[in-house]
């Protein structure tokens, strides 16, 4: 080993203990009002985060918000029009791709499709003149590492695409930077393909203690994956959290309708004589007063179905959707329409009844679609006992399901 | 009799492929087969009929210094056109498929040589060529050089009759390996970018590679076109002076109808049919290994 980078490097490839400290600084990212403007309009809005090393950080959204863009100028392979970004203690906001010491994944996984799966791997290791010797002790060990090693002399084109993007996983792997970017690796996979990657990136990124920054649009990638999550929109970061903040605390009505699935049902609420009122449902108080105007959002699993005879909002139940494990199932209230998740089967459909929920699972969101913190909305569960008069071992769930009757 | 359903398919098949087979038959294989045949004959005088020799004809051409003269001259024509047009196209792509300004007005000035009809090209390079009138001479005398007899001249000539050729066909070649470049995905660039790839080993390690089966071909319609394109000969030099500039395919024609000799004409087309046949042959089985097709 010659020289410094190969020593450490090669101890953060083989093992499991922890990096030297210098590499960690290397991998920080940072960037300060970051903005892409390709017309009048900005694409990137002066987006600022800070990226610890070792974090694995989604950057989610729906398609166009920018969150691509905002990953094509860390890579440098999109120059930003404002901002600085920073990588480790180095100013990269000029600095050509080849420089900024980091390697990227792409959707299409860029592979050179004349070269064989070994000349792919050391593709970049033959541009920065790596000895021979050694590129082929780094391509053994990392073909090892993503199974890979009966594949080395294919052509990537008699390749499965899970095999691709082992191959494309591999290539970044191999150059070794502390860094990856990956721009929604696993979209041109089939789902079940698609769930066991999520699982092996995963494993790969802990094991290598990358620090990664993953795009998609798919909010399963964002929960599984996610040591933290971005949620971009329209250029601008909405929320900025961990997966469980951005599913039990959205930041906003956006926020909260592009986790889960089903989405959180969004009601409108308006002024009622008692408090807020579910928009064309004007009979029951949800909400304090001040809530009117603005939304309610309960998610799916968070609704409990009752009798027609309980209390609760009245609903009638459209349809429903079994699904294995629990049944989705179609409620109209007043002229909107939610859906709720039922564990296990139910045939409902077409049955009057009543919904309620734990005031805990409402969220409020003001009329701008921003979380309100202020207020706190009206529990709906009938004359619950507190939480701390449950018998031992009852759960919430157990507690919920009134059955209706199935019509089984 | 009747047809079963296979057959009346058969049957239908065959009848959509008759009229391409019938303008084959008579004007490809047909000419072919009796060139092919003429070239083994010696025609009979005052009605005598036509007298078999068999490869006597050719032993006649191989002996005709002019025949090895005007052979050697499109070998040099060949060596001359292909290598430089390919290079010129290749670089021409690269430039325009780049990004620069008035990208679609500068493509479109490069393709024009190819859209002139050969003829018309020969007049506007007749005009470049002139001795005394002629754009070249008058640059050249306006920097204080004497000028240059351009096409009487037998050492320059073939040498300027392939710089016209050039001319007229990198363009034609450019728009090939333009499509060709413009379907190699961006992100391989990027790719590469990234690991700090240069330029100049990027085009060398996947653009050409990339490029080959677009090569390949253009390869082929250079060498064929070599050989077949011979109308630019006809306005600028008649295949003089002392046949320097002379081209095998001129020297058929010259031979079929100016000096009404058939069976040399055959002959030599002949021996042109084989030479081609061999030579792509060659290319596609040697070439076709290196190539990768996507």
């Amino acid at each position: 080993m010659s020289c410094k980078c190969n020593t450490f490097n090669t101890s953060w490839i083989n093992n499991n203990q922890q990096p030297v400290m210098s590499v960690m600084d290397q991998s920080r990212i940072r960037l300060e009002r970051v903005t892409k403007r390709w017309d009048a309009s900005p694409a990137v809005d002066g987006i600022s985060f800070d990226v610890t090393p070792g974090q694995f950080v989604i950057l989610l959204g729906p398609s166009g918000c920018g969150k691509s863009t905002t990953l094509r100028m860390i890579a440098g392979l999109e120059e930003a029009s404002d901002g600085r970004i920073h990588i480790g203690d180095r100013d990269v906001t000029r600095l050509p791709p080849g420089d900024r010491g980091l390697s990227m994944v792409f959707q299409s996984y860029a592979l050179f499709p004349h070269l064989s799966v070994a000349d792919n791997i050391v593709f970049g290791l033959r541009s920065r003149k790596v000895p021979k010797a050694e590129q082929r002790e780094r391509l053994a060990k990392v073909a090892e590492l993503v199974d890979l090693t009966d594949h080395l002399n294919r052509k990537p084109a008699q390749l499965s695409g899970g095999q691709r993007q082992r191959v494309a996983l591999a290539r970044s792997v191999i150059s070794e930077h502390p860094i990856c970017l990956m721009d929604e690796p696993l979209s041109n996979l089939d789902a079940r393909l698609r769930s066991d990657m999520r699982r092996e990136i995963k494993a790969l990124q802990s094991r290598l203690n990358m620090t990664v920054i993953y795009v998609t649009h798919d909010q399963v990638e964002a929960m599984s994956m996610g040591d933290r999550v971005i949620l971009m929109q329209h250029g601008q970061i909405v929320q900025d959290g961990t997966p469980d903040e951005l599913y039990n605390r959205p930041a906003s009505a956006f926020a909260a309708s592009f986790i889960g699935s089903p989405a959180m049902n969004l009601l409108p609420l308006v002024a009622g004589e008692h408090g807020a009122v579910i928009d064309s449902e004007s009979d029951m108080p949800v909400a304090p007063l001040e809530a009117a105007n603005g939304q309610l959002g309960i998610r799916p699993e968070d609704i409990e179905l009752r009798p027609a005879s309980a209390s609760g909002v009245p609903a009638k139940v459209l349809s429903d959707e079994y699904l294995g494990a629990d049944t989705i199932a179609h409620l109209v209230v007043g002229r909107h329409t939610l859906r709720i998740r039922l564990r296990g089967r139910h045939a409902i459909t077409g049955q009057h009844c009543r919904i309620g929920w734990p005031a805990s699972a409402a969220h409020l969101f003001g009329a701008d679609g921003l979380r309100r913190d202020d207020l706190t909305a009206y529990s709906l569960m009938p004359t619950a006992p507190p939480e701390s008069e449950l018998p031992i071992g009852s759960s919430q769930a157990e507690l919920r399901h009134f059955p209706l009757q199935s019509q089984r | 009799m009747t047809l079963t359903a296979h057959g009346k398919l058969q049957l239908y098949g065959a009848l959509l492929l008759l009229p391409a087979a019938v303008l084959l038959a008579a004007f490809a294989y047909l000419p072919t087969i009796m060139t092919v045949i003429n070239s083994l004959f010696l025609p009979g005088f005052r009605g005598e009929p036509a007298e078999f020799v068999g490869v006597e004809n050719y032993q006649v051409l191989f002996d005709d210094p002019t025949f090895w003269k005007v052979a050697r001259n499109n070998l040099l024509y060949a060596l001359g056109t292909i290598p430089t047009s390919i290079a010129l196209a290749l670089g021409m792509a690269l430039f325009v498929n780049g990004k620069l300004p008035g990208r679609g007005f500068v493509r479109m000035a490069y393709f024009t040589p190819t859209i002139l009809p050969m003829i018309a090209a020969a007049n506007i390079w007749m005009f470049f060529y002139a001795p005394q009138i002629g754009l070249f001479n008058s640059l050249l005398e306006a920097l204080g050089f004497s000028g240059v007899n351009w096409l009487g001249n037998p050492s320059v000539a073939l040498g300027s009759v392939i710089v016209m050729s050039v001319w007229k066909e990198a363009g034609f070649f450019m728009i090939f390996y333009l499509a060709a470049l413009q379907s190699i995905p961006p992100e391989l660039k990027e790719a590469a970018d990234l690991e700090g790839t240069g330029r100049w080993s990027f085009f060398w390690r996947v653009t050409f590679p990339l490029l080959m089966p677009t090569t390949l071909f253009v390869l082929i319609n250079a060498l064929i076109n070599a050989v077949r394109v011979v109308d630019h000969l006809f306005i600028l030099t008649k295949g003089g002076p002392n046949n320097a500039t002379n081209l095998l395919l001129y020297y058929v024609y010259e031979n079929a109808f100016s000096f009404f000799d058939r069976t040399t004409a055959a002959t030599i087309t002949v021996v042109i049919l084989l030479v081609l046949a061999v030579v792509a042959t060659l290319k596609f089985t040697i070439l076709d290994r290196r190539t990768h097709y996507q």
